[in-house]
């Protein structure tokens, strides 16, 4: 075992894939400087400035690079530094990575890994702030990951890496510095694979991201003060998604929350909730609860941010009003659990 | 160019010709299907090009991709029924007019989004550059293709990092229905790129002994190791942006310009004069053409449509 961060785990992946096969080359802004968050600090050294490429800023064009050497046999990493700046991206990443091996009858494949990084929590605005994974759960042909931890960022990447379709690698800028002790080297973990952080049989909670540690600390409340029993799952991979283990798991509890950064509307848990609702329709003893972002950009204000950013309380909160639902004679937002719809 | 060169483009040219002729029919018969964008009058673009690459090149193009893979020798049979939608396409039927993929034979593939093949190749250029070998990378584009963000990105990107790509632009005066006037004050793409410091061109596109000898000496140079290289080729487009586009904006003259600009006919009788083909043999040429076009309509029309299960499969690689 080793103490590591996020970003360290990441580096450390990047630097193992690139050693195991030569055509695994790193493109994006600063990537040989180590950039921003210095997740790929060290490669350049080691590897050359032909292999980790920095790249001006040109997110369009460096994408479509990217997947024109994915079709070309190699395997790159393109690092978008801002989940923001994919929208300049989208067009290469929807149109071309995720098209080509349908649009050329299966002879093209797209062995791409864009690592991109979101999330609020910096006073960075709304333009650097975004969480915008759901747009991309929206593009058959794409795969979609988002690690909680430093451990599952390194099993994750490293199964990117290998995978032969575009994969889009969404890290969380928060995390980046917590430390974290893990496995030396890291297992790989399959993408497609949800992990249940938590067992329990009164609630599941379906976190992503920064909020899988929130759940996991408005579990601990809700056991301590009121004895409820919440399972915590990370499902860690939203495209393929392991409905199964979510929908076993509220099958068992019968109420379910789910909980992102990302605005509630169009967000991924609103497809979550969806499928878990077929899954387990007759199963469930409350609507399934929603905890996410309020339909406003990401505010910029120290005092907003703060806000504006869902987290243990709201978890907490949504637990309670799914495991409550049923005692009320009046609608629950008359109760102050939830505000009006 | 010489009598073989001369022929070869020559037949390349009528296979394209025909081809497009054949396609406009079936077209208005609702026999190919989906938006149809036909290079008559490219021909000799394609033919220079594609005729000068090897199989391990890689040729991009865009929505106007026939004459393109046809050039670079994916088999005529393959590209008909690719455009009636049937199993034996090049890509079984999914791709289309506009997304022709044949990796056998270098096409790596057309793009529907105008510029989008652009960074794409410089992807392909740069795994080439990477792996030491001298291949090529050639990808074709119009003077509308100019004023998209992907161009400026891939063109300094390209001479940054001195790939081994050959920008070949068919500047036909019009993106979609509007003059190049009307989309950029710079009339010349040669011109749009001048500052990146690369050898670039423009030449009369249907003029195909000139694209010919241009790209030439790009490509040779491109094997070598140098690049980029744009050759920008001014071509007339014979039919309208799309097959049924009304051409409301197209100038009534056009149709004596195209006598001065058709590139077959051009060609032929400068083929006729420096005797490389007699003009016994140019008939003959056109002849076998059509054979094959015909032949390919009926390879295409005796493929069955796709089973719809290949489509969920084809969604991911395993």
């Amino acid at each position: 075992m080793i103490e590591t961060t996020f970003v360290e785990a990441i580096a450390r992946t990047l630097a193992s894939a690139m050693r195991e096969d030569e055509r695994v080359i790193v493109l994006g802004e600063d990537v040989a400087e180590g950039g921003p968050y210095l997740a790929t600090a060290g490669l350049a050294d080691e590897f050359g400035r032909g292999r980790v490429r920095n790249t001006p800023i040109s997110e369009g064009a460096v994408c479509g690079v990217a997947v024109g050497a994915a079709q070309s046999g190699f395997k790159p990493v393109v690092e978008i530094m801002f989940i923001d700046f994919i929208t300049l991206a989208v067009d290469q990443l929807v149109n071309q990575a995720a098209k080509a091996r349908f649009m050329s009858g299966g002879q093209l494949s797209v062995p791409l890994v864009l690592r991109t990084q979101g999330g609020s929590g910096q006073r960075n605005g709304a333009q650097h702030s975004q969480s915008l994974e759901a747009w991309l759960t929206h593009v058959p042909g794409l795969k979609v990951v988002m690690p909680s931890s430093a451990a599952d960022a390194a099993g994750l990447l490293a199964s990117a890496i290998a995978d032969p379709n575009p994969v889009v690698f969404v890290e969380c800028k928060a995390l980046y510095f917590r430390r974290e002790t893990v496995p030396d080297p890291p297992p790989a973990v399959p993408i497609g694979r949800a992990n249940t952080l938590r067992r329990g049989k009164d609630v599941t909670i379906v976190a992503l991201s920064r909020l899988v540690g929130d759940a996991l600390q408005a579990a601990d409340r809700l056991a301590s003060d009121d004895g409820i029993e919440a399972e915590v799952i990370d499902p860690r991979t939203l495209v393929p998604l392991d409905l199964d283990t979510l929908a076993q798991s509220v099958k068992r509890t019968g109420r379910a929350v789910i909980a992102h950064e990302a605005v509630n509307a169009g967000g991924f848990g609103a497809e979550l909730a969806a499928q878990l609702q077929a899954a387990a329709f007759d199963y469930l003893e409350a609507p399934i609860q929603r905890v996410g972002a309020p339909f406003t950009p990401v505010p910029v204000s120290p005092p907003l941010e703060d806000a504006y950013r869902p987290g243990a309380t709201e978890i907490e909160s949504a637990a309670r009003v799914a495991l409550e639902w049923g005692e009320y004679d009046a609608e629950p937002w008359e109760h102050g659990a939830i505000a009006a719809p | 160019m010489d009598r073989d060169v001369a022929q070869a483009l020559l037949r390349t040219m009528w296979r394209i010709r025909l081809f497009e002729e054949r396609v406009a029919q079936l077209k208005r018969s609702l026999q190919v299907h989906g938006l149809i964008h036909l290079s008559i009058g490219g021909e000799g673009v394609a033919a220079a090009v594609c005729g000068q690459l090897r199989d391990d090149d890689a040729v991009y193009s865009g929505h106007r991709a026939h004459g393109h893979a046809i050039a670079k020798g994916v088999p005529i049979n393959g590209v008909m029924a690719e455009l009636m939608g049937r199993v034996d396409g090049v890509c079984h039927g999914l791709g289309g007019s506009m997304h022709l993929v044949d990796i056998e034979h270098g096409f790596m593939g057309a793009t529907g989004v105008v510029g989008g093949n652009l960074p794409l190749a410089l992807g392909t250029a740069l795994t080439q550059q990477l792996s030491g070998t001298d291949q090529v990378t050639a990808v074709f584009f119009g003077d509308g293709a100019v004023q998209a963000g992907h161009f400026n990105e891939s063109i300094n990107l390209a001479a940054l990092w001195k790939l081994p790509v050959i920008f070949v632009c068919e500047n036909n005066g019009f993106a979609e229905f509007t003059s190049r006037a009307e989309h950029s004050t710079v009339e010349r793409v040669s011109d749009v790129v001048a500052p990146y410091g690369f050898e670039r061109e423009t030449v009369d596109g249907s003029d195909v002994p000139a694209v010919h000898e241009a790209f030439a000496g790009y490509l040779a140079k491109a094997r070598g190791g140098g690049g980029p290289y744009l050759l920008e080729c001014l071509t007339f487009r014979r039919r309208g942006h799309y097959e049924g586009d009304p051409e409301k904006y197209r100038d009534p003259e056009a149709e004596q310009e195209w006598l001065r600009r058709d590139p077959i006919a051009r060609l032929t009788e400068r083929a006729v004069e420096a005797d490389w083909i007699g003009s016994g043999g140019a008939v003959m040429i056109e002849r076998e053409a059509r054979e094959e076009i015909e032949e390919a309509v009926r390879f295409a029309r005796e493929s069955p449509f796709p089973d719809p299960a290949i489509a969920p499969a084809l969604v991911y690689a395993e």
